[in-house]
């Protein structure tokens, strides 16, 4: 028996997508069931009153969670968010019901072992809910009351060798796509980096010293699908500076139709027969593919590696040989000065173990950010206050045309003194000898 | 309920504690077809919507099942998604960016077997519970944020409009029909903890109605100059005002310099904004992040306010599925939604898809504003 009538969320159960109100009923009754007999540490019924206080919201219109206080486990000042209900007499279920993050592994593979103590840990202390994953990419444990987060720490880090993410004014969980662990385009390890910068930076993920969040996210090639360049203030992005390496007996089979190009990502519709003239040389964005008596020639120092030939031909085309990363600044959200995309800040660096190049990059950057950013600026805003010429600068990296779109529209320059010849001290009496006034 | 302890001793916090060990190593997790053939794939294909093959070098094969998954959800599903791993996958699985479930065997019959498995269960209410695709050429599982299951900011919810959404749409998730993927993404604040500012398709929460001032607790909650310095638009001022008889130290707000961003009350609980009829939602169109053929680009706002319409938000899934319906239609092959629209012109798109245009689609936000004015006499009648 249902604890609160939900007339309104009970229309969600219906429809082919997975209802999420359909999954939570049914840890309602497994935590009412109890079949195990646990001893739950957090009230039985929070599944419950969970949908109890989103009911209600879906009535009012409105959220009925209150601002978070400040919780965490000793030490740390990031990784829990405190969350209270404001109908605490009515939901006492949920009344106190924190986050916990907890840092997903590198590429989101996981055994059901973990997986399975992962659960029980939240069955015993927590509401049973999760996110798999938050946006960041950290596993979301929702709900839990203050008493158990030390537990829930001790747990984690004793029997599941596992930390916490970040949250706060800290280096966020960084993320990964799933890289060479399954995709032929990926240009680096993306995983083993992203642990590597994880692990490197774990008092900056623990303890907050940033002006504001500040994140990490790796993609292994252009196509971007950990979004790197749109969500990271640190985007790390795969490429190569060689040649597309072509196989022309294949080119020829996707030719004669043997092969469904993008690897029949199109399949649903019938899009007429596989046209390489229309379909991959027209589209080159810089027209420097060439097709000609069945041979497939590309301009490789004219190519801009925007991965579009490789995809519509994954089979005849890969990625070129001399590989590593493109390093770009300053993505974030609209909060506070409108969106910004991750800036070019290095085309090309290599990414091997240590990493000791791209983590120099990293550090130079902090301690800039740290120096002049205001109270909750994203990097991308410092740099557009204190300009990219700033960024250049701390991280001693040379102006180079690839920094730009195109050159700037307005001549106001910043020049220094030292740029121009003679500085800039003058005295006004030798101008008044040429000058009357 | 006994508190039952695993070992922390709060009398002496540090003894045998441990901090800073991050992450379990990736490594472990792989399944080992992958660990083996890492760095070295070849190639892969799509079977079928849901069914990926990937070929590595060696020759050797793996083939993936990805089914979509609600991204809130519990231990008991968890567990029977560990059941079904551990009887197919050798007790391996992995999640995808988008809130999907990955499966991965080592034959073509395996594959079928488990995507029969997949779709064949189903919730007490009636939904699958692990519907498979979500590959090329269609809809992918939506990224979004808490909405009103768990955050305090929010101007609508976000499992149900993703739910209403996934369901509108579901036909796209599970073949491959349209002209290029399209990525829908959903955050219930402009916070955007959800990255929609770069998807095609975009679902925002948005408030209308400037701060409610608390006088009376605000100068105990909040840092005064702190809230000052949290709007951009500096509409916020520091005051003093008499409540009950007392003189107050608090803010006061310009409400028409207000865009109801909610920074003030991210940083001062004391100003909440959320409104039944204020509220609502934006839909933003034309992001990409990829960088294939057009570079990455932000998302547009083509639908400036939708009512909070719960539970299943009717005119919100309209709108998305008529502007879905008309790039379909309208797009080339390989075409984004974006570079689609850029292509018919943004006045041609109003119209093909229905929508009108109205004067809250003109930038008015500073420097970002100019940007998106016309300044040519090429547009189209
Ligand atoms: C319970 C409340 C909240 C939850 C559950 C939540 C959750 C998340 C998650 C999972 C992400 C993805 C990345 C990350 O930050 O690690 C995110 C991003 C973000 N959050 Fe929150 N958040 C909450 C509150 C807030 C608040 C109060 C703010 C602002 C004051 C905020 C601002 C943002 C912004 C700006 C992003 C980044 C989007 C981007 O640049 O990609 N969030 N949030
Ligand atoms: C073998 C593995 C994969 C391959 C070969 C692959 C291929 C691609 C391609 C070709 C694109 C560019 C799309 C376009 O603009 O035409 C892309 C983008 C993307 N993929 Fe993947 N992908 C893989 C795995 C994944 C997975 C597992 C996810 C998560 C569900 C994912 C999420 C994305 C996202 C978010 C984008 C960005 C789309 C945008 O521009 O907004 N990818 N991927
Ligand atoms: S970003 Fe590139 S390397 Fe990574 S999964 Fe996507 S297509 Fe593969
Ligand atoms: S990767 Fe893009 S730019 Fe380079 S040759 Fe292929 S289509 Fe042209
Ligand atoms: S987008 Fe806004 S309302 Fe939604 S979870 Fe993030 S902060 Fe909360
Ligand atoms: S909602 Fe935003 S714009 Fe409005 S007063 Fe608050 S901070 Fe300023």
């Amino acid at each position: 028996m249902a604890k609160h009538k939900t007339p309104l969320l009970d229309q969600l159960e219906s429809g082919p997508w997975p209802s999420f109100v359909s999954d939570i009923k049914q840890e309602c009754d497994s935590r009412a069931k109890n079949a195990k007999g646990v001893d739950y540490q957090i009230p039985a019924d929070c599944p419950d009153d969970l949908l109890g206080v989103l009911e209600m919201s879906y009535v009012d219109g409105e959220t009925h969670w209150k601002h978070g206080g400040i919780v965490g486990v000793f030490g740390y000042g990031g990784g829990v968010i405190g969350r209270y209900c404001d109908q605490p007499q009515m939901f006492p279920g949920v009344a106190h019901f924190h986050t916990v993050r907890v840092n997903q592994p590198s590429g989101l593979y996981y055994k059901t072992d973990f997986l399975r103590q992962l659960c029980d840990l939240w069955e015993l202390r927590g509401s049973g809910l999760t996110n798999m994953h938050g946006s960041t990419g950290d596993i979301v444990l929702l709900g839990t009351t203050t008493p158990q987060l030390e537990e829930i720490f001790f747990e984690l880090t004793h029997n599941m060798n596992n930390d916490l993410g970040g949250s706060g004014s800290n280096l966020r969980t960084p993320s990964c796509c799933l890289g060479q662990s399954r995709c032929e385009f990926a240009c680096i390890d993306t995983q083993q980096l992203c642990y590597d910068l994880t692990n490197t930076y774990q008092d900056e993920l623990h303890r907050p010293a940033f002006p504001y969040k500040f994140k990490f996210k790796i993609d292994g090639c252009p196509n971007g699908c950990v979004a790197a360049i749109a969500r990271s203030d640190f985007s790390i992005i795969g490429t190569w500076r060689d040649e597309i390496r072509i196989d022309q007996k294949v080119v020829a089979a996707y030719a004669g139709g043997e092969i469904k190009p993008n690897a029949g990502a199109h399949a649903g519709r019938d899009w007429g027969k596989f046209d390489i003239q229309k379909e991959v040389v027209e589209r080159c964005p810089s027209g420097c593919i060439r097709y000609e008596g069945g041979k497939l020639e590309i301009n490789n120092k004219e190519c801009v590696r925007c991965m579009h030939c490789i995809n519509t031909m994954p089979r005849a085309l890969r990625i070129g040989n001399d590989r590593g990363a493109s390093i770009l600044c300053g993505a974030k959200a609209p909060i506070l000065d409108g969106p910004q995309m991750s800036s070019l800040l290095v085309p090309f660096i290599k990414a091997e173990e240590p990493y000791s190049e791209i983590k120099e990059v990293i550090e130079n950057i902090w301690d800039w950010w740290m120096e002049e950013g205001k109270n909750r600026e994203r990097l991308g805003e410092t740099m557009k206050r204190l300009s990219f010429q700033k960024l250049l600068d701390v991280t001693n990296i040379k102006a180079d045309a690839r920094h730009v779109r195109e050159p700037r529209h307005n001549p106001y320059i910043f020049w220094k003194e030292e740029e121009v010849t003679g500085g800039w001290k003058r005295e006004i009496a030798d101008y008044r000898k040429k000058h009357q006034k | 309920m006994a508190f039952i302890s695993s070992g922390y001793n709060p009398e002496k916090p540090m003894e045998n504690r441990i901090t800073d060990i991050g992450p379990r190593h990736f490594e472990e997790f792989l399944p080992p077809v992958i660990k083996k053939n890492k760095g070295t794939w070849a190639y892969h294909e799509i079977l079928e919507p849901g069914v990926l093959l990937h070929v590595a070098d060696s020759g050797d094969k793996v083939y993936t099942v990805r089914c979509g998954a609600a991204r809130l959800m519990t231990i008991t599903h968890i567990r029977e998604i560990c059941d079904i791993a551990d009887k197919f996958c050798g007790g391996h699985l992995r999640f995808t960016t988008r809130n999907n479930i990955e499966f991965m065997v080592t034959t073509e019959d395996e594959a079928k077997a488990l995507k029969k498995e997949l779709n064949g269960r189903k919730f007490s209410g009636g939904s699958y519970k692990f519907p498979v695709g979500g590959t090329g050429a269609g809809v992918t599982n939506i990224v979004h944020t808490q909405g009103w299951v768990h955050c305090h900011t929010p101007a609508t919810d976000a499992s149900g409009t993703v739910k209403a959404t996934m369901d509108a749409v579901f036909e796209e998730f599970t073949s491959m029909r349209l002209p290029a993927p399209v990525r829908i993404a959903m955050a219930c604040c402009l916070n955007m903890c959800g990255a929609v500012h770069c998807s095609d398709i975009a679902i925002l929460g948005i408030h209308r109605k400037p701060p409610m001032i608390d006088h009376e607790h605000l100068d105990n909650m909040c840092e005064v100059p702190l809230a000052v310095a949290a709007c951009p638009t500096g509409a916020i001022r520091p005051t003093k005002t008499e409540w009950q008889g007392k003189q107050v130290n608090t803010v006061a707000v310009k409400e028409e310099r207000c865009m109801f961003c909610g920074n003030c009350y991210t940083m001062c609980p004391s100003m909440p904004l959320s409104d039944k009829e204020g509220d609502g939602i934006a839909i933003m169109v034309g992001g990409k992040i990829s960088n294939r053929i057009t570079r990455p680009a932000f998302s547009k706002v083509v639908v400036p306010f939708i009512p909070n319409e719960p539970p299943r938000w009717p005119t919100m899934t309209k709108v998305i599925t008529q502007i879905l319906d008309a790039y379909s239609k309208g797009a080339r092959k390989y075409e984004r939604l974006g570079d689609w629209a850029n292509r018919i012109g943004w006045e041609r798109f109003f119209e093909v898809c229905g929508l009108e245009f109205s004067h809250h689609l003109i930038d008015d936000f500073r420097d970002p504003a100019y940007y998106t004015w016309r300044q040519t006499t090429q547009f189209k009648f």
